[in-house]
């Protein structure tokens, strides 16, 4: 069993949704969001999404492209977000399964063989490419990620047909990233009523666990969607408040506040 | 070789281009659109209701114009225009908006977004909209408003709304990021239309099969002129490269045609300086990547982060390309060369004073290449050019040009060309006086091979027979 999936195993036998949050690595510095990574595990993650900046990113709303712009002015490649990975393992000692969230042009630059091998012996678990679907990832892609024992994550949507979840439930491991609403990346007003309904479906239909994203972002949120799904990504939440807190304890009070909403 | 219908494949690649590199909340949309695109151009009723627009609306078929004085003046080979910028909004790119908005219809969906860079898709995007009524967003990069202001106001005066982008460096590709967002959030009650051959499946072979009514016109203009159905070369610009498809389409099978696409190759060899995308890199530069759903040559550095682009255009200011273009690249089918500003700028100014046609920006660059290549072919050889769109929207940015070069290289001559004066004038009708009495009053020399008309300049070109339009393909009624 991959980390990713003893990490949902754990949450299950626990009876209790796994807290994933998302941050771009790089923002506002290599250093400081390794402090950052490192502040989440305190706070109670179960799993780290580190977000590869990218410099179009059309998932993407307002505050992740902003963070995804300060990343790189930082100068944060793909090649130091790895290096960064590493160093939360050796240094840091983190232990959390970690989750590359990524465009797939700076992967496909890197070198899909490349990259998988350095990215498992930097220690990262899975890796989700937003814009590589299922059909475009089969072949080399999927292949190089098992070969190197990466779980492949893939999105789910809620104009995914029935035929999309089959061929994701094929291609995919360690979890599925449900999208809670069409659109982009950022803190929304609630959480969709049809959520419910759609979620449950969908771990019907699914042996892997389904997180659900996009839009959530206050405890509120996080325990509505706790309840239904496997698990709970946060993202444009915490990219907010790293900005806006002024020391660390500040911050991992936050994401704490949002971990203990998952429980 | 890809014969007509053969490219791309099932899931739309191009050989290793194309392909649909979509987040997942678009791919059943997608999906959707194939389904919806290929029913819709196998309908008759859908062909002939585009027939009828692209004619009566649009202005179609465009005339293939002989540029007369100017292929004499270059002493070469005989060009000839595809006048796409007389058609209705003033570009190739209103062939497409119609379609896409016809298609749109059919899906039933009200609203429309669209992404522009010079303004001319969005204005045609526009005017589809305003022709069905439908909800209109034009995303628009702040750079590119400001630069081709006048299709801002007539975008605005055609009922869309015009969203400036403000991030990276707010021009085509960053509108294509923001559109790509509307999409993304809006997509049940919206479709997208795509202004080139760019993006997932379907676009790139939707885009190509609604700009192929250049190529097939040219093509049947062409054998009246010249008693042969293609030209030695075809010559178009390529920013994402529909209206070189367009015009390529139906000469690719044919080897007798050189086909060359013109890249802007702005102001120097440098990443960021340019939008070559084929051009060989300097310092880093293009490769295979992905970018806005498709796989295709792209301009980015070593990390795979998209590098900045410049041209003088707008239109061609992007730093991806249609993944055809990339497969035809690859199999050496098609000719990719770069122009510079200047050059593009020198070819404006030129068209304008020889032929009396103020061509846009982007197309400036073909013209380019045409007159470059048309100085070293005998005056046998034919070159058929797209003329894109019309240059009134860049008269600010030409004339800000001219006066900076005026101010940069004080005294000498003008624009870097020969005086006004020493170039030839149009020949002059022969007068009966002059002429013996039985030699025809020819014109000084003669290029039709076939039999053709007494003035082959003037010939008028009917409308296509009834019942066959676009694609020239017969449609029952």
């Amino acid at each position: 069993m991959s980390a990713i999936a003893e990490a949902f195993a754990r949450c299950r036998r626990e009876k209790r949704a796994a807290f994933v949050p998302f941050l771009v690595a790089g923002d506002p510095t290599l250093q400081g969001s390794e402090e950052l990574y490192d502040a989440l595990a305190e706070a109670g993650a179960d799993l780290l999404e580190v977000g590869v900046p990218f410099s179009d990113p059309i998932a993407d709303g307002a505050t992740i492209q902003a963070a995804a712009q300060r990343a790189l002015a930082e100068g944060a490649t793909l090649e130091r977000v790895l290096g960064l990975v590493s160093r939360l393992r050796s240094e840091r000692g983190l232990r959390l399964p970690i989750v590359l969230f990524s465009y797939f042009n700076p992967i496909h630059a890197y070198g899909v063989e490349r990259f998988a091998e350095h990215a498992a012996g930097c220690g990262v678990d899975g890796v989700l490419a937003v814009d590589l679907p299922p059909e475009e990832a089969a072949g080399s892609y999927l292949e190089a990620l098992r070969r190197h024992a990466l779980d492949p994550i893939f999105l789910l949507a809620p104009t995914s047909t029935a035929a999309r979840v089959k061929q994701v439930a094929r291609a995919g491991s360690g979890f599925v990233y449900y999208v809670s609403r069409a659109g982009v990346t950022g803190e929304r007003g609630s959480v969709r009523r049809e959520l419910a309904k759609e979620v449950r479906a969908l771990r019907k239909r699914l042996r892997l666990p389904v997180a659900v994203g996009f839009g959530v972002s206050t405890p509120e949120q996080v325990r509505a969607v706790a309840k239904l799904a496997d698990g709970v990504v946060v993202g444009s939440a915490l990219v907010t408040a790293a900005g806006g807190c002024r020391s660390r304890k500040a911050f991992v009070a936050k994401a704490r506040e949002l971990a203990r909403a998952a429980r | 070789m890809p014969r007509r219908g053969t490219q791309p494949d099932a899931s739309g690649h191009f050989g290793p281009y194309g392909g649909r590199f979509a987040p997942e909340t678009l791919m059943a949309p997608l999906e959707a659109l194939a389904r919806a695109y290929d029913k819709a151009r196998r309908d008759r009723r859908f062909l002939a209701e585009l027939a009828e627009l692209l004619q009566n609306y649009a202005g179609r078929p465009t005339p293939l114009y002989y540029a007369d004085r100017l292929s004499r003046e270059l002493g070469g080979a005989r060009l000839f225009l595809k006048r796409e910028d007389l058609l209705h909004t003033g570009a190739h790119k209103i062939n497409n908006a119609l379609g896409q908005a016809l298609l749109t219809l059919r899906m039933g969906k009200r609203r429309v977004i669209a992404e522009t860079g010079a303004g001319q898709h969005g204005v045609a995007t526009a005017t589809a909209c305003a022709l069905f009524g439908l909800e209109c967003v034009v995303y628009m990069g702040t750079e590119d408003m400001r630069r081709q202001h006048p299709n801002v106001e007539r975008m605005r005066l055609l009922g869309a709304t015009v969203v400036g982008v403000e991030s990276g460096s707010r021009t085509l590709k960053d509108a294509i990021n923001e559109a790509m967002r509307d999409w993304v959030t809006n997509v049940a009650t919206t479709h997208y239309v795509l202004g080139s051959v760019l993006g997932p499946d379907p676009f790139p072979r939707m885009v190509r099969d609604f700009q192929r009514v250049i190529g097939e016109e040219a093509k049947k203009q062409l054998k009246k002129r010249l008693g042969r159905p293609y030209p030695d070369l075809a010559i178009a610009c390529v920013g994402g490269g529909s209206n070189a498809i367009g015009l390529f389409a139906p000469f690719l099978g044919d080897r007798r045609v050189r086909l060359i696409g013109v890249e802007a190759g702005g102001r120097g060899a440098a990443l960021g300086e340019h939008a070559a995308r084929f051009a060989p890199a300097e310092g880093g530069g293009s490769s295979v990547g992905v970018l806005h759903g498709t796989r295709t040559y792209l301009l980015q550095d070593a990390h795979g982060l998209v590098a900045p682009t410049h041209s003088i255009s707008a239109g061609l200011d992007y730093p991806a390309v249609g993944p055809e273009h990339a497969l035809l690249h690859d199999q050496g089918r098609v000719e990719y060369v770069a122009v510079s500003d200047p050059e593009a700028i020198d070819a404006f100014h030129r068209i304008a004073e020889s032929e009396g046609i103020l061509p846009a920006l982007e197309t400036a660059h073909a013209l380019a290449e045409a007159m470059k290549r048309a100085r070293d072919l005998p005056r046998r050889h034919a070159i058929l050019v797209n003329l894109s769109g019309r240059g009134d929207k860049d008269l600010e940015s030409v004339l800000a040009w001219d006066a900076a070069r005026a101010a940069s290289a004080p005294a000498t001559s003008g624009r870097g060309r020969g005086p006004r004066a020493r170039r030839p004038a149009r020949p002059q009708p022969v007068s009966p006086d002059a002429a013996s009495a039985d030699a025809a009053p020819a014109p000084p020399e003669r290029f039709v091979e076939a039999p053709g008309p007494e003035h082959e300049d003037w010939v008028e070109i009917p409308d296509p027979p009834r019942g066959r339009g676009w694609f020239g393909r017969r449609l029952s009624r």
